[in-house]
Parts: C-alpha cells; sequence; structure tokens
C-alpha cells in the first residue's frame, strides 16, 4: 500500500504552511488507509485541528487552486499517539467507503480521542455513530461481494483453465476482499473484474490491473444451467417470503447472478403449485385404498396423551371421536361430560341420549355419522361426590382445536354441524350468535358446509313449558342438514 | 424409465432436500486453501450465497444421495409409499457437482443426506465415500455437514465426524407421540441414543486435541438437530422445552425447527395446511433469547397462553416476558445490569454492548439510545434515562396494543 508523498519520520525541513492556513493531504488510492493513517499521525502529534486539513485522493477532480500539502514532520520530541485498536479497525474498514467526506471524518474522530480516551467507545455519539455507519456499510458490501461474486470458466491461449467473474462493489473493497478469495481458491486461477479496479490470482501471485467492463468478462459458462436447476428445484414454493429475500439480496446485485432470471415465475407459479398440492392431497385422500382409517387410529391414539392444556391433569381420559372416517356428516360438541369422562365415548350421558332420540326423530342413523367434541377432556369442580360441569375457556377450546382439525381434515365431510356455541367458535375460529345463525348453511369450502344449532344439554335446562317447541326445532334443524348429504 | 442426466437427477435429489432448514456453514475450524492442492475455505461467519424466494439462505450444495427410502414417514416427500420420481446419485457425481458448484463461487459447501436405501450401514457408507473422496482425492478444504442415521454402525458415524465439519441427527417431531404416529420406523430413543454417541465423539476428540496437536478433529462445527412445527400436537411450550432439553443432553449447537409444509403426494396421515411460518418466526426468537439473551426456558414458557400453550403471534416472546413482569421495568439505561438489559424489548445483543461501553464514559440520554438502536419508541415505556420517565406509558393498560406492530405481518397470502 502507498503511503502519502512524505510520511512521518521525515526530517527534510518541509514545515508545511504556517498554522491555521488549510493543509489538503493527498491519498494514493480510494482505499489508502495506510496513507491516511500516517498523515493523520503526523497531523494528530502536530495538533492541527480539522477543519484546518483537507483530505483528497490522487486523481480527484478537486479544488484546482488548492495546494497538496505534506503533513508535518514527527519529531523525537513528538508525543505519543495513541487510539485504540478497535478504532483503528474500524477505521481501516470505513476507509473503504465511496462518501467524500469519509477520510475527514476519521481523522476529526481522531483527533477528539487525543483529547478524550473513551470517545472511540462512544457508539451513541453522532460521529462515532456516522463512521460505524460507513463501516458497518463496507462490511456488508464486502460480504455480498463474497456472497454474489460468480465465476465463469474459460480457457487461456495455453490451454490453462482460468475462472473470471464481473461484479459491481458499492465501495472501494476489492483489494480488502482479495485475501478471502486468494485462499479460498489458491489452487485456481481466477480474475475478478470491477469497474474500479481488476485483480488476479496465477496461484501464486495477486496482481491489480485498471477497472474493466462487463464486455470483458465471460457471457456465459454450462454449469449455469445446471445451478439454475438447483436454485429452482431447493425453493419452497408453499413458504414464498419475498420479503426476507429482497433484504439480503437486494434487486441491485441480480444482474450479475445468473439464477436471479428465475425469480419472477418461481414467485409468479408458486401459489398454484401449492394449491394443486392441497386440492392432490384431498383428493387421495379421500380416494379408496388410502389408509384413513390407520391414520385416524394413529390420531387417536396420539389425542390419549395430549397435554395441550390443563384440562387433562383431572380428566379421566381423552373422548376422541367415533364413526366411520368416511362419514358425508359429523357432528361436533361441546365438551365429555361426568358419563362420557368414564366411558370414554362421546354423547353417552343424559344430552347424549336425548341426542340420540333426536337424531331417530330426524331419521338419521348415528352409525353412519361421524361425533365428536370441540374440546376432548371433560372440565368440572368438585362438588362433595359430583363433578359439576364447567364450560371450557376460550383458550381451551383454541388448544383443542388442533385435534378437531384433524379429524375434519380426515374425515373431510360434506356437513358439519355445530352443537352450541363452543362447537361453533372451534369450527369458525370466532364467537357465533346460534340464534342467527342457526337452520342454514355456511360455505367452508367449495365441497364442505357447516350448520349451526343448539347443544341437546340446552334442551335439558329449558323449563318444561318450551321444551316442545325448541327439541321440534333441534330436530328439524338436523333434518335439514342431513338432508344436504342425501 | 429413461436414464437421468445430472442435472435432471440434480432437480429430484435437491427437491428432496429442501425440507431440512438447516443452510449454516459457520461455527467450524477456520481454514484455507494455501498449500494444499484443492479448493476451499473456512472463515468461520457463514456465507449466505444466494436467497431463494422463500426467503432461505443457499450457502450449501443440499441434495439427496438418492430419494428411495426403505421407511414409511408421512411428513417425509420420500417416503417408501410416496409416488414421487426416484434418483439416486453416485459418489462421483457427487463430489463433481460440489467442486463444479464450488469453483464457481455459487456454494461455499456440501450438505449431504440420503434416503434409506438396502440398510443403513450401506448407506452410511456412501456418505462417508463423498466426504472422504472430497477431502483425500481432491484436497477440499470446504464445508461438509452429513446427515448421519441413527441406526448406523457407530464406527461409520464415528468417520462421518471425522470428515465433516458438522453432523446433524433430526428429531423429527416434538413428541413422542407424533413421532410414533408419523414416523412409525424410527425410534426416539435410538435417536437420542445416537446423539448422545455423537456428544461423547465430540468432547473426547477434543480432549485429544488438547493432549496431542495432531489428534483428529471430529465434527468441529459440533451437532445440530431439526423438529418439524404443526405436524403434531405440541404447543409452543413443548417444543422450547425440548429445545432446552436437547441443547442440555446433547450440547447441540442448533436446533432448527421447521414448519410442516405442503408436499406433492402428501401422506393422508397428515392433512395438508398452509406451513404455520409466523408460529416458526416466534419460535426462533424465543430460541435466540435463550441462547442469547440469558432467558431460561421456563421463562418463555412463561409468556406463553395459560390455556394453549401458545406464544403470542402478534408480538415477539421478549415483549410478551416483558409485559407479564411489568414490574421489573422500567430499568435505567446508565445503571442496569447487562443481564437486565437484555431483557428489554428492542434492543438487540449490540445494542446493549454499545450501551454497556459508552456508559462507562458518560451519562447516556435518550437521543444516544436512539441512535443505538432501531426504534426507539418500542424501548421508552421500559427505560429511564436521565431526561425521560416513563411515567404514564409504564401503567398503561392498552400498552400491548401500543407495542404490536400495525401492519400485519402476517403470512403473505393468508387463507
Amino acid at each position: 500500500m502507498s503511503t502519502p508523498a512524505t510520511t512521518g519520520n521525515d526530517r527534510s525541513g518541509l514545515s508545511g504552511p504556517p498554522a491555521g492556513a488549510i493543509r489538503t493531504i493527498t491519498l494514493a488510492a480510494t482505499d489508502d488507509f495506510d496513507g491516511w493513517r500516517s498523515a493523520a499521525r503526523a497531523l494528530a502529534i502536530a495538533d492541527i485541528a480539522p477543519d484546518r486539513v483537507e483530505w483528497r485522493v490522487d486523481g480527484d477532480v478537486g479544488d484546482l487552486f488548492g495546494e497538496t500539502v505534506e503533513p508535518p514532520p514527527v519529531t523525537a520530541r513528538s508525543r505519543a499517539l495513541t487510539a485504540p485498536r478497535h478504532f483503528i479497525d474500524l477505521a481501516r474498514q470505513a476507509a473503504c467507503h465511496r462518501d467524500p467526506e469519509r477520510f475527514a471524518l476519521l481523522y476529526t474522530a481522531l483527533w477528539r480521542i487525543q483529547r478524550n480516551p473513551g470517545f472511540a467507545s462512544d457508539r451513541a455519539d453522532p460521529l462515532m455513530q456516522r463512521i460505524e455507519g460507513l463501516a458497518k456499510a463496507v462490511r456488508r458490501d464486502i460480504h455480498k461481494m463474497r456472497a454474489f461474486v460468480r465465476f465463469r470458466e474459460i480457457e487461456d491461449d495455453d490451454g490453462t483453465q482460468r475462472f473470471v467473474a464481473w461484479f459491481e462493489p458499492e465501495h472501494h473493497i476489492v483489494r480488502a476482499n482479495a485475501r478471502f478469495f486468494v485462499e479460498r481458491f489458491a489452487n485456481m486461477r481466477w480474475s475478478i473484474l470491477t469497474p474500479d479496479l481488476s485483480i488476479h490470482w496465477d496461484g501464486e501471485t495477486l496482481s491489480e490491473t485498471a477497472g474493466a467492463i462487463r464486455g470483458d468478462a465471460p457471457g456465459g459458462d454450462p454449469i449455469e444451467d445446471v445451478w439454475k436447476s438447483y436454485y429452482a428445484s431447493i425453493f419452497n414454493p408453499a413458504r414464498v417470503k419475498i420479503g426476507a429475500m429482497m433484504k439480503e439480496m437486494p434487486r441491485k446485485y441480480w444482474k450479475n447472478m445468473p439464477e436471479t432470471a428465475l425469480i419472477p415465475a418461481l414467485v409468479a407459479g408458486a401459489q398454484a403449485r401449492e394449491a394443486e398440492m392441497i386440492a392432490e392431497a384431498q383428493q387421495s385422500a379421500a380416494a379408496p385404498g388410502s389408509n384413513r382409517s390407520g391414520a385416524w387410529q394413529a390420531l387417536r391414539r396420539e389425542a390419549q396423551g395430549c397435554t395441550r392444556c390443563p384440562l387433562h391433569r383431572c380428566a379421566s381420559q381423552t373422548v376422541f371421536g367415533e364413526g366411520p372416517v368416511d362419514a358425508a356428516l359429523m357432528f361436533v360438541g361441546e365438551q365429555p361430560g361426568d358419563q362420557e369422562d368414564l366411558a370414554g365415548r362421546p354423547f353417552v350421558g343424559p344430552a347424549g341420549q336425548l341426542f340420540d332420540r333426536a337424531l331417530i326423530d330426524a331419521g338419521i342413523d348415528r352409525g353412519a355419522t361421524y361425533v365428536t367434541n370441540a374440546v376432548k377432556h371433560f372440565k368440572f369442580v368438585a362438588r362433595g361426590k359430583r363433578r359439576i360441569h364447567q364450560s371450557p375457556a376460550v383458550g381451551e377450546i383454541d388448544a383443542c382445536r388442533w385435534w378437531l382439525d384433524q379429524e375434519r381434515a380426515l374425515v373431510l365431510p360434506r356437513v358439519t354441524v355445530a352443537l352450541g356455541a363452543t362447537a361453533a367458535r372451534a369450527i369458525f375460529g370466532k364467537a357465533m350468535a346460534i340464534g342467527k345463525s342457526r337452520s342454514r348453511p355456511f360455505a367452508l369450502s367449495e365441497r364442505a358446509e357447516a350448520w349451526v344449532t343448539v347443544h341437546p344439554s340446552y334442551l335439558l335446562r329449558l323449563p318444561d313449558a318450551e321444551k316442545h317447541d325448541a327439541y321440534r326445532a333441534f330436530v328439524d334443524d338436523l333434518r335439514a342438514a342431513a338432508q344436504r348429504v342425501s | 424409465m429413461a436414464r437421468l442426466d445430472v442435472q435432471q437427477k440434480l432437480e429430484i435429489l435437491a427437491d428432496a432436500a429442501k425440507y431440512d432448514a438447516s443452510c449454516a456453514s459457520s461455527g467450524s475450524t477456520k481454514r484455507t486453501s494455501k498449500g494444499g492442492k484443492g479448493i476451499g475455505s473456512v472463515t468461520g461467519s457463514g456465507i449466505c450465497h444466494a436467497y431463494a424466494p422463500d426467503g432461505r439462505c443457499i450457502s450449501l450444495l443440499k441434495i439427496l444421495l438418492t430419494n428411495s427410502c426403505v421407511f414409511d414417514c408421512h411428513y417425509c416427500i420420500n417416503r417408501k409409499s410416496s409416488n414421487v420420481r426416484r434418483a439416486r446419485f453416485t459418489v462421483e457425481e457427487v463430489v463433481a457437482l460440489t467442486l463444479d458448484f464450488y469453483k464457481r463461487n455459487y456454494i461455499e459447501g456440501l450438505f449431504l443426506s440420503s434416503g434409506i436405501i438396502r440398510s443403513s450401514n450401506y448407506t452410511m457408507e456412501q456418505l462417508v465415500e463423498v466426504a472422504r473422496q472430497l477431502r483425500e482425492v481432491h484436497d477440499y478444504r470446504g464445508y461438509i455437514h452429513l446427515k448421519t442415521i441413527p441406526d448406523a454402525d457407530p464406527e461409520l458415524v464415528h468417520q462421518a465426524g471425522l470428515y465433516a465439519d458438522r453432523v446433524s441427527i433430526n428429531v423429527e417431531l416434538p413428541t413422542v407421540g407424533g413421532l410414533a404416529r408419523l414416523a412409525p420406523e424410527k425410534s426416539a430413543a435410538r435417536i437420542d441414543g445416537a446423539m448422545a454417541r455423537m456428544k461423547s465423539d465430540i468432547i473426547d476428540t477434543k480432549d485429544a486435541r488438547k493432549k496431542y496437536r495432531h489428534a483428529p478433529r471430529f465434527a468441529p462445527g459440533g451437532q445440530s438437530t431439526q423438529m418439524i412445527v404443526g405436524a403434531d400436537s405440541a404447543n409452543d411450550g413443548d417444543i422450547i422445552l425440548r429445545a432446552r432439553g436437547l441443547y442440555d443432553d446433547h450440547a447441540l449447537k442448533r436446533v432448527y425447527y421447521s414448519a410442516f409444509s405442503p408436499i406433492p403426494d402428501a401422506s393422508s396421515v397428515l392433512p395438508l395446511k398452509r406451513p404455520p411460518l409466523m408460529r416458526e418466526h416466534r419460535l426462533y426468537q424465543s430460541d435466540w433469547l435463550m441462547r442469547f439473551y440469558g432467558f431460561a426456558a421456563h421463562e418463555i414458557v412463561g409468556a406463553t397462553d395459560t390455556a394453549t400453550g401458545m406464544l403470542p403471534l402478534d408480538i415477539d416472546p421478549k415483549l410478551a416476558w416483558a409485559l407479564q413482569h411489568r414490574a421489573q421495568f422500567p430499568i435505567d439505561i446508565n445503571r442496569a445490569s447487562k443481564s437486565m438489559l437484555l431483557r428489554v424489548p428492542g434492543l438487540g445483543v449490540r445494542a446493549v454492548q454499545g450501551i454497556v461501553s459508552a456508559r462507562r464514559w458518560r451519562m447516556l440520554r435518550l437521543d444516544d439510545v436512539a441512535r443505538l438502536t432501531v426504534s426507539v419508541a418500542k424501548i421508552r415505556p421500559f427505560i429511564v434515562t436521565p431526561d425521560w420517565r416513563p411515567t404514564l406509558l409504564a401503567d398503561r393498560a392498552d400498552l400491548r396494543v401500543l407495542l404490536a406492530p400495525k401492519s400485519e405481518q402476517l403470512e403473505l397470502f393468508a387463507g
């Protein structure tokens, strides 16, 4: 790395302009950190204020009237100058930034560190924050270059293979990044061409040439098609997250990465591919020969050990649904009661007996339907020897919904009847007013619908005078729902 | 069936591998190709060479040796009963593909897994042979991650660790019941046993290297595992505790969480739904809280809903925890311990480092904190500075509403 015209220990008598005049320091290159470092060191030792120094890079179109001046000499009597290691590392990174003020900012920081050593650690200070920002942008650019350089193979005139890449960095990072590529591809011959600077490795030495243009790099590589196949295949269309991709791989890099040409088509087709998978799965699940009953048995077994909510602690057992796994009609109740909890079967207690009677009156064969509950464990409070039923809380319904969803996805009923508010909540995911929602279908999908009606236990609690009419209405609801599948 | 060329095989065998979330290439020993004959280096921090539209990083060539499998795991696209097209790479094809991709800087390593063909030992031998050829024939010094097979001969698994930077075995499902239902041929006990053996191998070789400089390295990048989220009945609390157990028992470097996502030709045992991506995201956040923020598993479980055991989806788990522990806030930015600063919602590890180093020299004001973080609005209710005191904010009952993100960040096309 080159250094400015005159450096620290020169005592040739150049004393520079009188204090107070503006000194212009010209650095050898856009990323000439070492040049900045020795000049800044001399300036700081001579106690030259930051606003008395102008920083230029050789070849810049600068102030034509300004005069390039060497930094003041460092003499044996000069006081020591210190800057913490982490500041030097930070400055080395920030010096590669494209911001024309970078060298001046760094000198200002160095100047302030001399007056207050803690300043270097003060990331909350606006100046340090700005330098941190520059360094961060440079680190990111360095990282992205390592990631997004794409080599293409060519054959040199002497028949040997060489890998050439075209890359457009944002900052002056090519030299700083050379070592990474040397260490990774030490036994390969390669070149990285960029607009400002090109670097070449012949297996032994690194050399530099001037900037290049895209046309200087090869236009393709046969392996690129294989790579693109990989890129397209490793993408999962069911989890599109375009924002996450754009954040890490902004569009400005795309033009030099062959695989990015595929992105628009991959994104456009993703939703259709996912929908197709789900539709296919539902068809094959309904097809004869698919092992739905085996799957249901396994699900029921797994549910016996459910601990998704605290209700499992007091209840005797999980009361899972029952009935044919290809039933067209599914009934969903609230939760098992005292007798169901002991028997391990849904709808066997007093409400169950009323439900059975209503099914008969509605002309429905319970054995052809799938009967289950929104919540699969009995919730109660103990009063002496009696266990008094408690309505499940919303959280318990939501916790148990996982099982109901699995049952519904396996059985795929054309009509699902929600018995009561708990079941309606479990099916629709929100509270439903029974009175307003009953006696009419709600479409769940193209081929499935839901009905809402009261829970049979509600009928048990009514005064005798109202029981008769309410029972009639209940049976009517059941009949109307069943007619949709007959 | 017509013979497939390498590109066609790659399409099938990359497609078959994409449900493994891990693509990490970090945390192994640093090395370069200088002084060698081949290519490859490991830098310590991983490089993502590309991103797919699913937002996932591509740093490794992630493929299966074959997608034929004698197992019939219901969540898996490669299970025996699936009708997907089958293919099989030769060892030499994988080696050539890895080197070709690496030389062009498309990838920085290989992640090789396989369906089980013939026997667990035969399959494991083939995986090890790929790694051996890369290392010994081609002097390849890039990253290698090998998936090991729990039932394979421990000696073969040991060899895998000698060539690979990282080895992994997937626990697949957070609950034993889920594994029994969805992967009937796999055994939670055998998976656990294999992970325990791996851990002791890693520890033994580390000890040996302390005594003998030339003792062989063994999986210097450690071991990792993956759990599928949303395929069994486990709630977030179960998953967090399971992950903590895995970190503690087997000294895992990483636990990956993979939202169960629809696969082609799915099994009827496992109904398809949209993958729970936000839930997966919250689990990763809770994982970070345990690994980098000093949270105990039970503290995060405490932030789950008491009835459902699920983390809130609308706010992150750290904020959820803080809202439950309002009495511990606000804290004084200039005096609070580092561990307490890490518990402030909105303060990341780097911001905390900045605060701790800057406050040694001067008092920090609210503006200073703002400069160190992305959004001070989220932090303000929880902190005190000489010029800021959240007197009214801290007692507001609707703090959660104020702090929850306004825009729906859920799924891209919900429904």
